[in-house]
């Protein structure tokens, strides 16, 4: 076998989330009363534009999640001997970016360096200028070309990317009419469609009106579909010959590392949820519902837990954490997997540090329920307590958990980036957003100055967060039963 | 003659999406008169309030028609000409009196805001006018309680500041959304009387807006009844109470329970209230109507004006009136049923399934940094009764008087502090949760409130499943799907409706399957809380039936909790009297309610608005229930009570019997004073 598949521990709590969320799409899709405000999400073009943004970032998160070491050519006996260099997917896919590294500095679409050098030419002379690039603009015969190469590419990859997505968007539309035309289920009281003919079987014009219904019902997701896909097709036309967003200290791709940080920053926001949400759940309903001496144990954790500095804590246990992972060099058998053991408990150190705004939610939620009812009624049928808990609280409360979650995924995002600025976050060896601005922010005071790494650590979180947090306020409002009051009790 | 004070014709509101909530409403009310709209939720009573005062929520709005007030047009008016009718010329009052005051501002300051913006009163002419406000509706010690918050007052003083506020501002036309929904028969009783008092000495006219045919029997001159957002039916008070025309308003009345029904079934209005706009064609009583005929469901009937000035919307009586007469009779009283228990009326003591004797719930207050006991609130003190098999017993009382706490301790679910509850001859008081478990299924709860009581997160079938698995009953899901099915005949739902959601359920349909889900263990005894209190007068009929029915072939007891004397009457075999705690008085339905003794009783039977208009004599009880965490001294009921002597300041009164199952707590029927 010529590559071996690797699973880091970052990794399987992924596999997991994942599956979790496949199911639990599963179980909510057979159910009309929780597909509800799913469908009022869906119903939003402002949630629908930031969801299609965010699964962009996580299908790169997702490519770089699977691992894999490739074998080396050397033989050891009859076992292959395997690179110690753990790659991923994506690495596979943008093999240029990764391996095309020039020497140090150079700007956003350069074709040189950024500081001057001396160099030699042909005639043996020393001069002090830009030197060209090893990789970016290496096809150009003549620094001056560059701009109107650069347009022309730009534009070239723009307009394929613009005819893909004019393609792919007018297959799924018209894919996606035959759906929902054909399950109509008449006997569900709500789907208030009523029954009407594929539009390809039906005559061509007919069929065209309804294909425009259907585009202008859609009318926002198209256009930031095909923006999107326009914006990709001119990065990928450019990225082929130029470092887009310029190169760092090292000369790695700027636009590689931003890409490769994005697997940082999901995982930070999704697996966090993993350690906080069983900690709040269970303590936060056992709290609001046993009351008594569980509630006041449970209120004082919490408490004193959200009176320590957060940053103080996470500080004292990545350290401790970090000088067990060096005494113990013997546990990991790749450099990546030492990073990312760091990047897992980092994750499980803010999961321990934030579980307390979403339990004393859930305790307050709790506390009003307990005194529904249908509670009471379980209570006098002598239902047990884990039975109430998971048959009449769980549920009843899983639209906080479900807002909670998609709210506290951008505060994590950020926070990975302070706490990696501030020198505690992930392994310094690991790329994440955080560590770019760690590495930018020294250059911030060159002349001339540095300022393409920050920019683009900037502009791509603020994308991710910005879209997590559109989407979190589609799915809050969606979810709020107090905004939709009327609909429920219909 | 007297002038019209509000005019209003074709009023038209509807929603952003075209479905009318009021539709094509006409109305006028004459100066120093009250028009009461009349109609079951969600028929756009509130709504067409609303309009009047442009105060419509978002989403909703006004489509058409004039409204006249005091001559001025108002949906003409500039929003800032608006703002001086609300609160001047017309006041509105609203149904829950503790979410209409501002409960960071004291009751004064609330008075002079209106004081200052509509008579430019300030500073101490504004205080002086407020106390005189505060007076006139008969708040005590008004100078004091200027200067308190919304919180130290009780529910129905708040609603008397609601009163006071909406007359700062000398309105001709006052608007009462429901004012006495909220509260007790005794403080609805001073609330109807306080109206009718400010209404005689200012001459402003009222709108009352009211599903309860009492209260319009004592406070309206003129009456509208809606329907799916129209008027149905318009007359004088005493024509429609002599003679209600429309086949709506005559089910509405035949569907009050009462004494003089007892033994038959009340006439219920099948189904609900259609949903809004559903109904474009034809008259939207049709579905609901028994007399409705082919002409009903095709044509929309028109308005017809019948001798007296009423009018009614209803194909009976247009054109073709003589050919209605034959129609227009009354339907024929339902068979009288078989009853179960009432042929032994002499209660045999051994058959009682239910002994309850001293039962007492006491709840610790606790105060201060260690968190010592100061003081209890008795919420039940000493209650003792017993329920026979098949017998229904009435607990009567105000809210707070601990009714909702004795039945839940009464399952236990509450522990009780002191007392024994005996369940077919098995003490049930300090059991160890495992040993009660095995006793639950014999008695179980029906709830008031149907939304509340279901978890909309789960399917009917699994609702109902719930208590059979947690008590083991029905050796296989075959089996329970079995009597699911059994059970949703039993209280009359359609067996697919086990594979809905509660939420695709109206309130009527809802309280069904909540006392489906109680029948599911097949309990002996039911304790139903207020069971009808949250539903409409036709759909309290519907549920009343069915729990009579299901007594007489099952063979239930019911201990059923209430405040709704009309309902005890029709129900009840056995009533007990509650007060603070204790049971005043108790005996038969027929002796308590026909012969009360004890004077909390006679006041709270006089306090009811009676649709027959035979007025007992009224018994104005002064003030509100005390609190039971400092009862009075002596008997509870004395500061409230116009007979209270010495002796009834001193102790607690003894039992007295007037008969063998009449018994009632008071000084006056004491042997020192016959």
């Amino acid at each position: 076998m010529s590559f071996m598949p690797v699973i880091l521990w970052s990794d399987a709590l992924v596999f997991l989330l994942l599956a979790a969320g496949i199911s639990g799409a599963w179980y909510v899709r057979r159910r009309e009363h929780l597909l509800l405000p799913w469908r009022r999400v869906a119903q939003s073009a402002t949630a629908m534009v930031s969801l299609a943004v965010l699964s962009l970032f996580f299908a790169v998160g997702l490519l770089d999640t699977l691992h894999y070491r490739v074998a080396l050519p050397e033989k050891n006996g009859s076992a292959s001997v395997y690179s110690p260099e753990v790659l991923s997917v994506f690495d596979k896919l943008v093999t240029p970016l990764r391996t095309q590294t020039e020497k140090t500095y150079s700007a956003p679409l350069a074709v040189t360096l950024h500081a001057k050098e001396s160099i030699s030419d042909a005639q043996g002379r020393v001069l002090r200028d830009y030197p060209r690039l090893r990789y970016g603009g290496a096809h150009l015969a003549d620094v001056s070309q560059r701009d109107g190469d650069v347009l022309w590419r730009g534009f070239k990859g723009a307009m394929g990317g613009l005819v893909v997505g004019v393609l792919i968007a007018g297959i799924t539309s018209l894919l996606r009419m035959q759906n929902l035309d054909g399950n109509n289920p008449p006997q569900s009281p709500l789907v208030r469609g009523n029954a009407r003919t594929p539009p390809l079987t039906r005559g061509g014009w007919e069929g065209l009106a309804h294909l425009k219904k259907y585009i202008d019902s859609n009318y926002a997701l198209i256009i930031a579909f095909i923006i999107i896909a326009a914006l990709i097709g001119a990065t990928a036309s450019l990225a082929s010959v130029y470092h887009v967003l310029g190169t760092d200290k090292v000369g790695q791709d700027v636009l590689y590392l931003s890409l490769k940080s994005i697997r940082t920053g999901l995982i930070i926001g999704t697996v966090t949820t993993l350690v906080t949400l069983p900690l709040a759940l269970l303590l936060g309903i056992a709290a609001g519902y046993l009351r008594g001496w569980v509630d006041d144990v449970i209120q004082y954790v919490y408490t004193v837990l959200s009176s320590i500095p957060s940053v103080l804590l996470i500080a004292a246990a990545v350290l401790m954490m970090q000088v067990t992972i060096d005494t113990h060099p013997e546990w990991f058998d790749t450099a990546a997997s030492r990073a990312d053991l760091r990047l897992v408990f980092l994750c499980l150190i803010l999961g321990m540090t934030s579980w307390t705004g979403l339990c004393r939610l859930l305790r307050g939620e709790t506390l009003k329920l307990r005194e529904q009812e249908y509670i009471l009624a379980a209570q006098a049928f002598g239902v047990s307590t884990l039975g109430i808990l998971a048959r009449h609280i769980v549920p009843n409360v899983m639209h906080i958990i479900l807002i909670a979650l998609v709210m506290d995924f951008s505060a994590l995002v950020l926070a990975e980036a302070v706490l990696s600025y501030v020198g505690v976050g992930v392994d310094p060896s690991m790329i994440s957003f955080g560590t770019m601005i760690n590495a930018a922010r020294l250059e911030m005071g060159r002349e001339p100055m540095v300022w393409w790494a920050l920019a683009a650590a900037f502009g791509f979180m603020l994308a991710l967060v910005l879209a997590a947090n559109l989407f979190a306020d589609a799915v809050r409002d969606a979810f709020d039963p107090r905004l939709n009051r009327s609909e429920g009790t219909a | 003659m007297m002038n019209n004070i509000l005019d209003v014709s074709s009023l038209v509101t509807q929603l952003r999406n075209g479905a009318r909530i009021v539709d094509d409403i006409s109305f006028s009310i004459k100066a120093g008169e009250t028009f009461a709209l009349l109609g079951e939720s969600g028929c756009g009573k509130s709504m067409t309030a609303l309009s009047l005062l442009r105060l419509l929520p978002d989403g909703v709005v006004n489509a058409g028609g004039t409204a006249q007030l005091d001559g001025v047009n108002l949906f003409d008016l500039r929003e800032r000409d608006m703002r001086n009718v609300r609160g001047g010329t017309a006041a509105m009052i609203f149904q829950e009196p503790a979410l209409s005051l501002n409960p960071v501002m004291t009751v004064g300051q609330q008075i002079a805001e209106v004081l200052t913006l509509h008579q430019g009163l300030r500073g101490a002419a504004a205080q002086r006018r407020s106390v005189d406000l505060l007076d006139q509706v008969g708040i005590p010690d008004a100078a004091r309680r200027m200067m308190e918050y919304p919180f130290q007052l009780s529910g129905g003083m708040k609603q008397r500041v609601m009163i006071a506020m909406a007359l700062a501002g000398q309105p001709k036309l006052l608007i009462a959304d429901e004012p006495t929904t909220a509260l007790d028969v005794t403080i609805q009783a001073q609330v109807l009387q306080l109206l009718r008092d400010t209404q005689a000495a200012s001459g402003m006219s009222l709108l009352l807006i009211t599903h309860d045919l009492g209260v319009v029997a004592e406070m309206a001159h003129q009456v509208g009844v809606m329907y799916a957002g129209q008027i149905v039916e318009q007359a004088s008070r005493a024509q429609l109470f002599a003679r209600p025309l429309h086949p709506y308003t005559q089910k509405l009345f035949a569907a009050l329970p009462g004494a003089m029904r007892r033994n038959q079934p009340l006439t219920a209005i099948p189904g609900n209230v259609p949903p809004l706009g559903s109904i474009t064609q034809g008259c939207r009583f049709t579905p609901r109507c028994d007399r409705a005929w082919a002409l009903c469901s095709e044509q929309t009937p028109g308005w017809t004006v019948l001798d007296g000035g009423r009018g009614v919307r209803c194909h009976l009586y247009q054109e073709r009136g003589a050919r209605s007469e034959d129609r227009e009779k009354t339907p024929s009283p339902p068979t009288p049923l078989p009853q179960a228990g009432e042929g032994s009326s002499i209660l045999d003591p051994r058959s009682s399934i239910l002994e309850v004797s001293d039962l007492k719930v006491h709840f610790p207050i606790r105060k201060g940094i260690l968190q010592r006991v100061v003081g209890q609130v008795k919420a039940v003190d000493g209650v003792s009764l017993e329920i026979p098999q098949g017998h229904t017993l009435a607990l009567v009382g105000e809210s707070g008087c601990g009714k909702t706490t004795l039945g839940k301790a009464l399952l236990q679910l509450i522990p009780p502090t002191a007392g024994s509850v005996k369940f077919d001859g098995h003490e049930l008081t300090g059991l160890a949760a495992r040993e009660l478990r095995t006793r639950r299924a014999a008695m179980q709860m029906v709830f008031q409130d149907p939304y509340a009581s279901l978890n909309s997160k789960m399917r009917v079938a699994e609702v109902l499943e719930e208590g059979m698995a947690a008590l083991n009953i029905g050796s296989n899901s075959k089996a329970r799907q079995a009597r699911l099915d059994i059970l949703l005949d039993q209280v009359g739902l359609e067996r697919t409706a086990k594979w809905r959601y509660p939420h695709e359920f109206s309130g009527g349909q809802r309280q069904r399957i909540a006392i489906a889900r109680a029948l599911a263990v097949s309990p002996r005894l039911l304790i139903c809380d207020e069971p009808t209190s949250a539903l409409d007068v036709s759909v309290q009929a519907q549920i009343l039936n069915l729990l009579k029915s299901l007594q007489r072939e099952l063979n239930l007891s019911y201990l059923f909790i209430t405040h709704n004397l009309a309902v005890v009457e029709y129900i009840a075999h056995e009533v007990c009297v509650m007060y603070l705690g204790r049971i005043v008085e108790r005996g038969t339905a027929e002796e308590v309610l026909r012969s009360p003794k004890h004077p909390y009783t006679r006041a709270l039977l006089s306090a009811v608005p009676r649709i027959d208009g035979s007025g007992v004599e009224r018994i104005k009880l002064e003030g509100d229930l005390p609190s039971p965490a400092n009862p009075p001294q002596g008997c509870h009921f004395a500061p409230r009570c116009a007979h209270a002597g010495e002796s009834c300041r001193a102790g607690y009164p003894p039992a007295t019997s007037h008969s063998a199952t009449h018994t009632v707590q008071c000084f006056l029927y004491g042997p020192d004073l016959n």
